[in-house]
């Protein structure tokens, strides 16, 4: 990669070089420890009994060890009138993260590409204007999300979830693979045009194999952003419906009066897992689809 | 094969216009170069013969056939692109064979036209490879591959050699026209290089500000150019102009620097001048080769020689032969000497001038006389 001929403001030679160094990783550091405090705290807690938790504090050494938490947390504890854990609303969650992130994914290729290379009179203003939803709030599409949900007979369900997460969407996914596709140099599609091929011929054969770094790009921005929603999965469902992070906080609201720390520790960290092990193992590409121009 | 008719063209670009009316008329098996500056139109009007640009006005016929509302894909063209425009996660071989795809061409016929042109421009070892693997003159190559692979119509060539380096530009240039008497396809080659134009055309298309300035054979444009935009465009370095004026009392001659102190007179050949442009001011354009230094076998070989004397300024030796700047009435002149001669600056050189050779124009409208 890059990196290696990059400008490295860090090699300067010499002690002060060498101090600076450690200035910077020891700032590094601590902020990777404000961080990292409130998920070892909560991981923590998903293991140590309620006792152990009112004797020593939230946040304190452990002096019990459990793996009992995670499973209630996954399928016993109560929620809401069941007592299921916070299962069935994990599974809502990927009933409705999967086909929101593909279809936002797809439609915002298709997208990019006519915005990119089928350009048309007016595309320019279409495509300012779909980018504007990139910087709009959510609250301010909440009352008409609930006229059209409530039109189309989807409230309370995951498929209205996912429509709203689709169109939501857009504005990026539109943004990300547009912006990739301006770099495909236009003499492969005309070539592509005298060579025989249509519209969809081109964006399967020719721009799509080339789309990987800007795929996975928005796949993984979809997915953390969808899964992580809250404000939309909390207004428009409810009951059995509710996507795990609503679930969450029915949890900790709900059944006997006292708090259960270390389940509701783990049933957090349980639906947090999926951004999180999608971070560790995509992250690279990530950051990779990001820096990397469309074609070398 | 096919012939390309194209009649009163225009484009606009917005409110701008790019191509102000175009006429041509490409025969059957003819190589055409369109050659200009950068903006004269040249590649737009190429892009309109693919069918990748529509015309705001005019007709484009192939074959006598109009076809300004076919797509690119139907009217059985094939084009080599400047950046070669290969497919970059296809192999050459796939990118060789993704226009017959498209078309549905069967699989037996794809390989054996694939293997015919793969062994035609010798890239047989390279099929298996991908374009980022390959160099700027296998690149060139295998897009002139893909081009050839469907035998078109039409050839289409925008600037194919500008991205290669001076060497291989020149023995790819040998290569194209090589294939071009071997196959003998009707082409339209766009360039703004005028030694590719010279070297390859059959005819060429002199452009400039959207329109066709000449349109005719090379040795003509050179010899003939039909005016002092073509004349300077066409050849390096450039014709020489030199503002003159014509007199005809006695045998024709053409008159410079008069009133500058050194009159210089030139011989002018039969049939130049007209016996009624006595004392018209004209602009003589002389090629740089047809200023050489004067020797003796000058004298008795050349009809209509004329010789000037003037000051060396500028020596620049090429190698093959040794450029001049000398001062002619009171303006510098580029005169091309044979290698071994060599010349101090400020040093007076003897100059024949072969008028036979030499060109007038009219100062006004600046078209050949």
């Amino acid at each position: 990669m890059a990196e290696a001929t990059a400008y490295d403001p860090l090699s300067t030679a010499g002690t002060w070089g060498r101090r600076a160094k450690l200035v910077v990783y020891a700032l590094l550091t601590l902020f990777a420890l404000v961080y990292l405090l409130p998920f070892t705290v909560v991981l923590l807690n998903s293991f140590r009994d309620l006792g152990d938790i009112s004797r020593n504090g939230l946040i304190g050494i452990p002096h019990s060890f459990s793996l009992d938490y995670w499973v209630q947390a996954w399928c016993k504890f109560c929620v809401g009138g069941t007592c299921e854990g916070i299962q069935p609303f994990f599974y809502n969650s990927v009933a409705m993260v999967v086909p929101a992130t593909i279809i936002s994914t797809a439609i915002g290729a298709i997208n990019g590409y006519v915005l990119s290379k089928w350009r048309f009179p007016g595309s320019e203003i279409l495509f300012g204007i779909m980018t504007l939803g990139v910087f709009m709030p959510g609250q301010i599409a909440l009352l008409p999300w609930a006229q059209v949900l409530g039109f189309l007979g989807l409230t309370n369900s995951i498929a209205g979830l996912v429509l709203i997460h689709c169109v939501q969407g857009l504005s990026f996914t539109t943004l990300f693979c547009r912006n990739y596709y301006v770099n495909i140099p236009d003499d492969l599609i005309k070539a592509a045009r005298i060579d025989g091929a249509g519209f969809w011929r081109i964006f399967r054969k020719v721009v799509l194999p080339l789309s990987p770094p800007i795929i996975i790009v928005t796949l993984i921005w979809q997915f953390t952003n969808i899964w992580n929603e809250f404000l939309f999965a909390f207004i428009f469902s409810s009951g059995t419906h509710q996507p795990v992070t609503v679930a969450l906080v029915a949890l900790s609201g709900g059944g006997t009066a006292v708090h259960q720390y270390n389940v509701e520790s783990a049933a957090v960290l349980i639906g947090a897992l999926p951004p999180l092990l999608i971070y560790l193992f995509g992250g690279r590409y990530f950051l990779r689809g990001l820096t990397q121009g469309a074609l070398k | 094969m096919a012939s390309l008719t194209i009649q009163h063209v225009k484009k606009n670009f917005g409110s701008v216009p790019v191509l102000k009316g175009i006429d041509l008329e490409v025969k059957t098996g003819e190589f055409v170069v369109l050659v200009g500056p950068s903006g004269c139109g040249k590649s737009t009007l190429l892009a309109i013969i693919a069918g990748l640009e529509s015309v705001t006005e005019g007709e484009v016929k192939i074959d006598q056939r109009v076809v300004n509302s076919v797509p690119p894909k139907d009217r059985d063209i094939a084009m080599v692109f400047q950046s070669y425009a290969l497919y970059p996660t296809m192999t050459v071989r796939g990118n060789m064979m993704f226009g017959m795809e498209s078309r549905g061409v069967p699989k037996p016929e794809r390989d054996k036209a694939v293997a015919r042109v793969a062994e035609l421009l010798r890239i047989e070892s390279l099929l298996g490879r991908k374009p980022n693997q390959l160099s700027g003159g296998q690149r060139q190559r295998v897009a002139m591959g893909r081009a050839l692979v469907r035998d078109p119509k039409l050839f289409l060539f925008d600037e194919p050699l500008s991205n290669l380096d001076a060497k291989l530009r020149v023995e790819m240039r040998t290569e194209i026209k090589k294939l071009y008497q071997q196959l003998g396809k009707t082409t339209i080659y766009v360039t703004h290089d005028q030694v590719e134009a010279m070297t390859l055309a059959s005819r060429i298309a002199v452009m400039h500000q959207g329109l066709v300035q000449q349109f005719d054979e090379p040795r003509t444009v050179y010899d003939r150019p039909a005016n002092m935009f073509v004349a300077s465009f066409m050849g390096s370095p450039p014709m020489n102009f030199l503002p003159a004026k014509i007199a005809v009392s006695g045998s024709p001659v053409v008159v410079l620097g008069e009133g500058n102190g050194e009159t210089i007179r030139l011989p002018l050949p039969e049939g130049m001048a007209k016996s009624d442009s006595d004392g018209r001011p004209v602009v003589l354009g002389i090629r740089p080769e047809n200023l050489p230094r004067y020797d003796r076998r000058h004298t008795e070989e050349t009809p209509c020689l004329g010789t000037i004397e003037a000051e060396v300024e500028v020596v620049e030796p090429t190698g093959a032969e040794t450029m001049v700047v000398v001062r002619i009435a009171g303006k510098e002149v580029i005169a091309r000497f044979e290698s071994h001669a060599t010349h101090a600056v400020g040093e007076r050189v003897k100059l024949a001038v072969d008028m036979t050779k030499a060109c007038l124009f009219d100062p006004e409208t600046e078209t050949l006389i």
